[in-house]
């Protein structure tokens, strides 16, 4: 078990054929995710890393029979890629584009909410389920098939959560890079829900930042619905307001959106947390007895 | 992004909605022209910064002569405006803005957001101008009427009726008002704004509507596609070094520590800052030189970091996903010789090859002190910053 894919979720790759495209997909391919094509407009028919490629994702997902897709292309085009997608079937879409206008996803949000298809991303580093499928950026050898799941809105700090957990030999059942963007397809809640229920996740690490209220809202969530050990690190404490950190999200702004505030939501649902990120590790055996 | 004052009033006009006559000026002769050119025997002259409380601080006044027009641009042109949202140097005055009086019967509020939680542009309004939105919101969250429109409708009429006739607005206010809201949520839309503020949004003695003051912040991701708004900006209201760091594509915030931090991620580098502030130390800035990691970018970083004189120590901490941290390690040893660091860099290195690339770092003879952890980097960081005072 594990959530979002597997070893036989089929998977495309808009933006194929591009620098991105091809370097991620030829690492996605060498970790064993089942990659099955990949979308290039004007360059259908072709073949690129030994898969087909096609005009349009419509007949990428018709001869595939593909359910996901990752894309990789320019942001300037990724709202029409994400709709695209979704208009095609597409189940399940990980966008890691980073720099997509904020309104731009208000929209592809909104349809994607509409068909009932589940959006990771952008800005994120995508989807791993150790051992068997790879859809993203993320180093495939720092992880090891395990009991923990991960969601993170920053990328790096996953690899951090990665590496600890596989350090302490707990693994990762699956690792949720949620992007550090404004508008994110799927939250923190989405993912807890997943691993909640997902029989092979027996603890969560939940690695949030400044900016926005979703670690709050995560932790109402938890508090109520979530009956795993949570392990959560907020990173930004010593960001100055108004300033936006990297991530088009991590902005304190009106005094809102502290580091502070999503510690303290944590802490009162009972989330164990961790004030150093070299702790992620610890927090876990602490509270696992592992 | 942000725009100033006069900026935002110019795109309100284009877009019909009701602002003052007024002129944007850079000199004291300008100004005391503008006051002939716009008429009439009193004005107001506003300072033009990227910071509120201009008020308060001096920054706007009235006047009821060209010449204390003149006087005001003279005492304020070239200076720097200091006011409660801006550092202890201020901002710089380029341009005063001198526009017609009004007189004013009410004072309103009204702004538009992009709200994360409902993944929605929401405006808000309030009978309560002219003071601190944040404050009314905390204090008396009653008095903030707000509407959201849907992505894929767009706005409607009625919703600016709806906050027209909860504002108690009555007769030709209403339909003023209403248009006033599908003016704004077009050019939100339209110039993808990410904020936009009215504050106050008068009711004149005539019972007129008038912007009578503006913000605007826009979405930097769609720059590429608004052409008009990236020329609008002024750098020279930006952080000097954060606008070197933009230009090589690098995340530079300054802080006001004394450990330089240079890291791969925005999330790391707010996680770094945290960890050297957990060791006892302060960070110097937030840098995020972004996953390749290149020798050019680690050198320009360095450059950037070094030229806050505060600085030292710096701290890189890398994490070396895709990336060889041998190369990493080569690419910081090729940066740390050709910039010349005369301060202690501590360098930790995770992932791929990360053991090659201390091994690299240890042999390199420099000023450079290989961490085994994160939480050694830190204490490393935190001691050679202190060793160094």
């Amino acid at each position: 078990m594990s959530i979002l894919i597997d070893k036989d979720t089929r998977v495309i790759c808009q933006g194929f054929t591009g620098a991105q495209g091809t370097f991620h997909s030829e690492q996605s391919i060498e970790y064993g995710t089942k990659m099955v094509g990949g979308v290039t407009p004007g360059k259908g028919g072709q073949k690129h890393l030994g898969l087909p490629v096609f005009d349009t994702v419509k007949e990428a997902s018709e001869s595939t029979g593909a359910e996901a897709s990752v894309i990789y292309v320019p942001a300037p085009f990724c709202k029409e890629s994400i709709l695209e997608a979704v208009d095609a079937g597409i189940q399940l879409i990980v966008c890691i584009t980073e720099g997509i206008p904020t309104q731009d996803m208000l929209v592809a949000k909104e349809k994607c909410d509409q068909a009932g298809v589940r959006l990771i991303g952008p800005n994120c580093p995508g989807v791993i389920t150790p051992g068997e499928c790879k859809i993203g950026i993320m180093p495939g050898h720092i992880h090891l098939p395990g009991k923990v799941g991960i969601v993170s809105r920053s990328g790096t700090l996953t690899y951090e959560a990665v590496k600890q957990t596989t350090d302490h030999s707990f693994g990762q059942s699956s690792c949720v890079g949620i992007g550090g963007d404004p508008i994110p397809g799927s939250n923190f809640i989405d993912i807890l829900k997943l691993f909640e229920q997902d029989e092979k996740t027996e603890a969560i690490v939940m690695i949030g930042e400044i900016g926005g209220t979703a670690e709050e809202e995560a932790a109402a969530f938890i508090k109520d619905n979530v009956s795993k050990p949570v392990v959560a690190y907020i990173a930004g404490v010593t960001a100055p307001p108004g300033k936006r950190m990297g991530h088009a999200g991590a902005i304190i702004s009106g005094g809102k959106g502290t580091a502070e505030e999503k510690f303290s939501a944590l802490n009162g649902a009972g989330v164990k947390t961790v004030r150093s990120l070299a702790e992620i590790g610890s927090g876990l055996t602490e509270i696992c007895g592992w | 992004m942000n725009l100033h004052e006069y900026q935002a009033k110019q795109l309100f006009r284009e877009y019909g909605l009701p602002v003052s006559n007024g002129f944007a000026v850079d000199t004291a002769e300008q100004a005391a022209a503008a006051t002939e050119k716009i008429g009439g025997s009193r004005w107001v002259v506003k300072a033009q910064v990227h910071a509120g409380g201009r008020g308060k601080a001096g920054g706007v006044q009235l006047v009821d002569s060209g010449q204390e027009a003149k006087a005001f641009a003279d005492k304020w042109l070239g200076q720097n405006l200091v006011t409660y949202q801006t550092d202890a140097n201020g901002q710089p005055v380029n341009k005063i803005l001198v526009e017609e009086c009004v007189s004013i019967e009410r004072e309103l509020y009204l702004g538009a957001v992009i709200d994360r939680t409902t993944r929605r542009i929401v405006f808000m309004a309030s009978t309560e101008g002219g003071v601190e939105i944040e404050k009314v919101a905390s204090e008396t969250p009653e008095k903030i009427l707000k509407a959201t429109i849907d992505p894929l409708t767009g706005p409607l009429s009625y919703q600016g009726r709806n906050l027209a006739f909860e504002l108690g607005l009555s007769g030709a206010q209403i339909k003023q008002f209403s248009a006033l809201f599908l003016g704004l949520s077009k050019l939100f839309m339209d110039l993808d704004l990410s904020l936009l503020e009215i504050n106050p949004l008068v009711i004149t003695s005539e019972g007129d509507l008038n912007c009578l003051d503006g913000k605007i912040n826009v979405d930097g991701n769609a720059l590429f596609r608004q052409p008009k708004l990236e020329s609008m900006q002024d750098s020279s209201q930006e952080d000097e070094r954060e606008a070197r760091a933009a230009e090589w594509d690098l995340n530079y915030v300054a802080l006001d520590g004394n450990i330089g931090c240079m890291v791969n991620g925005a999330g790391l580098a707010m996680g770094t800052m945290d960890i050297v502030q957990l060791y006892g130390g302060k960070p110097a800035n937030f840098l995020d030189v972004g996953g390749a990691a290149s020798k050019e970018r680690v050198t320009e970083a360095f450059k950037i970091i070094l030229s806050d004189k505060k600085v030292s120590a710096v701290l890189v901490n890398i994490f070396g996903g895709i990336v060889r941290c041998d190369l990493i390690a080569e690419g910081v040893i090729g940066a740390v010789n050709e910039v010349g660091v005369s301060v202690p860099v501590v360098v930790r290195l995770e992932g791929n090859n990360a053991e090659l690339g201390r091994e690299v770092l240890d042999k390199s003879g420099l000023n450079i002190l290989a961490a085994s952890s994160l939480s050694d980097a830190a204490e490393k960081a935190v001691s050679a910053a202190g060793d160094k005072k």
